[in-house]
């Protein structure tokens, strides 16, 4: 008899085993396209957590399962079941497992988060101070010329306001409503936000930092698909927080070497702005439908725009 | 002798019952007795749970097509926020703080609280907040729009421009609400410390009683935080302060830690009284003494040890620096320890059990099977870089949901089957409980479980606009949550019909062992006729020991 029930546990967490496997490798299907370097770490990582949770769920729901459907008390039975109150060794186990298990996830997590690397310093950047580098070009390719030396590489600036993104190239000067970034290489970003906290989030590479105004917040990532990608605003920043999104353009270093010649080329002209359209029609409706709302920022004069209707995967 | 306690017993039961129908005027009165003041809490805040579930049905409209449609943008800011609000204010706490008012007293063979007239005062305060952030919607600018976290600049912009607006009727709301709560907690914290019964040694408090001692303490080291940075962002909203506000040098990151310092303990405060019902109720139904009970009991106040040092998971991806998100990460990830000890012990009391499936039993089941859900997405979240990827989206939704309807509602719902008779002296209807379980239990999962594949593609919470690839996930929850609308009402029903003309419930319907079950249903109005002595241990099913040295005398009604 009890020969016969370890057979049987055995047996079930095989197979419970099993199906946590196939489980954890669909995971990678739940996700959007893999973009970023982060993004591999990250799928990974889940994929792991999946396979674990597949079999604790199996394992506790299949056991109470079991239980309501075969140990059901008889119509007139009004006995008790066996009084056992409890059994240490089983205890100890029941304990120690999650215990090891939760060190073993915050471990790997740890490394993947090392791995990652994304966020560089938080430096408070006075409101006035982040105005003055927004508006004034020529400040920030002089503040910046100092560690291209040593990076060889300026961070974008990334302006996040109410609603609408705003990308600047100092060292090309251009700014863009789309954010263009080379293939397979470290891309650095300068966050800052001129009015709200607002969420810097491409769901493709797996990444996101909230953006607070009166810091700059330094920022990294690897891209390595090509592809076009959403960007979205991930911290609630106010009425058209949902609006509040465009793509990334992931392209070769050629391509991308063109389209920054391209775009430095252009004029500056007033780009999109779809949550001031929508305001505006709003207002001139007779009749509110809504609250009062802050008034979008203006459209920002950019050298290259997005549209609303451009295509993303 | 016995003579006296008779003739007492007779005019006892002269007198209104707590709990019957015939008196309902004493509902609306400062009654300082536990067992009406556990029933106004437990009716208020299912009133509010109704306008909190209404604002979600109009949101699952909205978001039942890609564009921002039904309602203006403001309008649905406006909705999830007060949803979000009144859920946690307005219905979870008040209603878990309306059965440890009527049952801990019961459970510990004591005959009130400890402080009934602070108990009254502080169950009064609910309304009158209740009637605040009501009121915040028919104010110019319409109620506050900046989440339930109101988080600083957002919460600071006020558009209207008035100086009573929204946000600060918002947040007046919740320092009241925070004061009302800690008045509670200090009460119910007094009473489990101080009048147990005689024989009412720590290891013989039934696990619930564990549970709400454990979620009280919470309340006593957390609201103070959150009272405060209510205040302060108040003070900055209203008279221009610069606490929080980045334009005059204050720190809005610093508002989070406030804010989370309480409010991710508050969700402890919230599911370990659900726990205690878990703990209460497989028991029962499954025949056999809660499994590894005291450890389930000490657990709890692991929980509520690592409950003041996890604030930080909300702020993975705010403005925090990598080494303290790394700590946090453990301690979050540590929390699972003691609620597996949980989870595993309930399971263990069931096995091998002769399990009855009444209603309180169905939402019990249903409660764990979707709690362990939420547990995994729980560590999942809790894993700091897989939380970049979903923070702020609706995986985390979907998670708390699982959480906060999944387990607590359900939970809330198995102890209101589960203590319904007892309360009013009635029976319920078990056909119309079970298909209140049938269609809570479908529409919870399918209206919380397609958040999570929403959030693992990237659909952030808070919007009323999305991507049109996100359209058949959101029509399914928007299904779900109609299923979940329409679940309430044989609820209603049940209870309403059964308290006015239900079979009258004995005292003890459930052959439960407990001292609540040794009085009259309802109980009268001192609960115990002499306090009791308790002799034996809380879940001694199957083992044919007395509870009780003085029965009869307990019993005898007045």
């Amino acid at each position: 008899m009890k020969r016969r029930n370890i057979v049987i546990l055995v047996g079930l967490a095989i197979a419970y085993a099993l199906i946590s496997l196939w489980v954890g490798q669909q995971a990678y299907n739940w996700m959007p396209p893999q973009a970023s370097a982060e993004a591999v770490l990250i799928d990974n990582l889940f994929s792991f957590m999946v396979t674990l949770g597949t079999f604790i769920f199996l394992g506790v729901t299949g056991t109470l399962l079991f239980s309501t459907l075969f140990q059901r008390a008889a119509k007139y039975d009004t006995s008790d079941g066996p009084p056992v109150e409890g059994n240490i060794p089983l205890e100890v186990v029941w304990t120690a497992i999650p215990f090891a298990l939760v060190i073993w996830i915050g471990t790997y997590s740890f490394q993947i988060y090392e791995q990652m690397g994304i966020l560089g310093s938080i430096e408070d950047a006075p409101m006035s101070m982040a105005m003055v580098t927004a508006e004034a070009a020529p400040l920030g390719i002089e503040s910046s010329s100092v560690s291209q030396s040593a990076e060889l590489q300026t961070p974008i600036e990334v302006r996040a306001r109410q609603w609408v993104w705003e990308f600047y190239y100092p060292d090309e000067d251009i700014v863009s409503t789309e954010l263009h970034l080379p293939v397979n290489q470290r891309a650095k970003f300068a966050l800052t936000s001129e009015d709200v906290l607002h969420g810097f989030y491409i769901p493709a590479f797996r990444i996101k930092q909230d953006i607070i105004p009166g810091r700059k917040i330094d920022f990294e990532l690897t891209p390595i698909r090509e592809g076009r990608y959403r960007l979205r605003d991930s911290e609630h920043s106010g009425t058209f927080s949902g609006a509040n999104q465009t793509n990334v353009v992931v392209e070769s270093a050629d391509e991308y070497q063109q389209w920054l010649a391209f775009a430095a080329a252009q004029p500056r002209t007033a780009a999109e702005n779809p949550a001031f359209d929508e305001f505006t029609q709003a207002e001139q409706n007779p009749i509110s439908m809504g609250w009062e709302s802050v008034k979008p920022a203006p459209a920002p004069m950019v050298n290259y725009a997005s549209s609303k209707e451009d295509s993303y995967e | 002798m016995s003579n006296a306690s008779l003739d007492v017993s007779v005019v006892g039961r002269g007198q209104p019952q707590p709990g019957a129908p015939d008196n309902w005027k004493r509902f609306f009165s400062f009654s300082t007795d536990h067992k009406v003041i556990g029933i106004q809490y437990i009716v208020t805040a299912f009133f509010f749970f109704l306008i909190g579930g209404l604002l979600a049905m109009v949101m699952r409209g909205e978001l039942i097509t890609p564009e921002a449609d039904l309602v203006d943008r403001t309008v649905y800011n406006g909705l999830f926020t007060m949803h979000g609000t009144i859920m946690l204010f307005m219905w979870t706490f008040p209603v878990l703080n309306g059965f440890a008012n009527y049952v801990v007293p019961l459970q510990i063979g004591a005959r009130d609280m400890a402080f009934p007239r602070l108990n009254a005062a502080a169950f009064w305060l609910v309304p009158v907040f209740g009637v605040i952030l009501i009121a915040s919607f028919f104010v110019p600018g319409g109620p506050s729009q900046s989440g339930w976290w109101a988080y600083p600049p957002l919460s600071l912009q006020n558009p209207s421009g008035n100086l009573i607006n929204g946000q600060s009727l918002w947040l007046l709301a919740v320092a009241l609400s925070g004061v009302s709560s800690i008045m509670g907690a200090v009460n119910i914290v007094t009473t489990i410390f101080r009048m147990r019964a005689p024989g009412m040694g720590w290891f013989r408090m039934p696990a619930y009683c564990w549970t709400v001692l454990a979620a009280q303490l919470i309340q006593l080291f957390g609201l103070p935080a959150l009272t405060a940075g209510a205040v302060m962002l108040l003070f900055d909203l209203s008279v221009g302060t610069s606490f929080f506000n980045p334009e005059l040098g204050g720190d809005p990151v610093l508002y989070q830690h406030f804010f989370w310092f309480y409010s991710h303990p508050a969700v402890y405060v919230i599911i370990l009284p659900v726990f205690g019902f878990f703990s209460e109720i497989f028991p029962v139904f499954a025949r056999k003494p809660l499994f590894g009970y005291k450890v389930v009991a000490v657990s709890s106040f692991v929980i509520t040890a690592l409950s003041a040092v996890v604030w930080v998971h909300h702020m993975f991806a705010s403005g925090t620096p990598g080494w303290m998100r790394m700590i946090f990460m453990f301690s979050t990830l540590m929390i699972s320890v003691p609620t597996g000890i949980k989870v595993f012990a309930w399971v263990a009391t069931i096995w091998g059990g002769k399990l009855r499936l009444d209603t309180p039993m169905l939402f019990a089941l249903g409660g764990l099977v979707m709690w362990v859900f939420a547990g995994i997405t729980g560590i999942m979240l809790g894993a700091a870089p897989f939380d970049i990827h979903v923070n702020n989206t609706y995986f985390v939704v979907g998670h708390f949901h699982y959480v906060l309807y999944g387990s607590v509602t359900m939970g809330i719902f198995a102890a209101t089957y589960f203590w319904f008779p007892k309360m009013t002296g009635r029976m319920y209807y078990e056909g119309l409980g079970k298909l209140h379980f049938v269609l809570t239990f479908v529409g919870a999962n399918l209206n919380f479980f397609p958040m999570h594949p929403l959030g693992l593609q990237g659909m952030p919470r808070r919007v009323a606009s999305y991507d049109p690839e996100f359209a058949f996930w959101n029509v399914l929850a928007s299904i779900g949550g109609f299923i979940l609308g329409v679940s309430v009402l044989p609820f209603i029903l049940n209870l309403l019909s059964s308290w006015v003309q239900g079979k009258p419930a004995p005292d003890n319907p459930w052959r439960a062992i407990g001292l609540e079950w040794l009085v009259s249903s309802p109980p009268p109005h001192e609960n115990f006729g002499e306090i009791p002595v308790v002799v034996s241990g809380p879940y001694g099913y199957g083992m044919d020991e007395p509870l009780v040295e003085n029965l009869a005398a307990v019993a005898s009604g007045e």
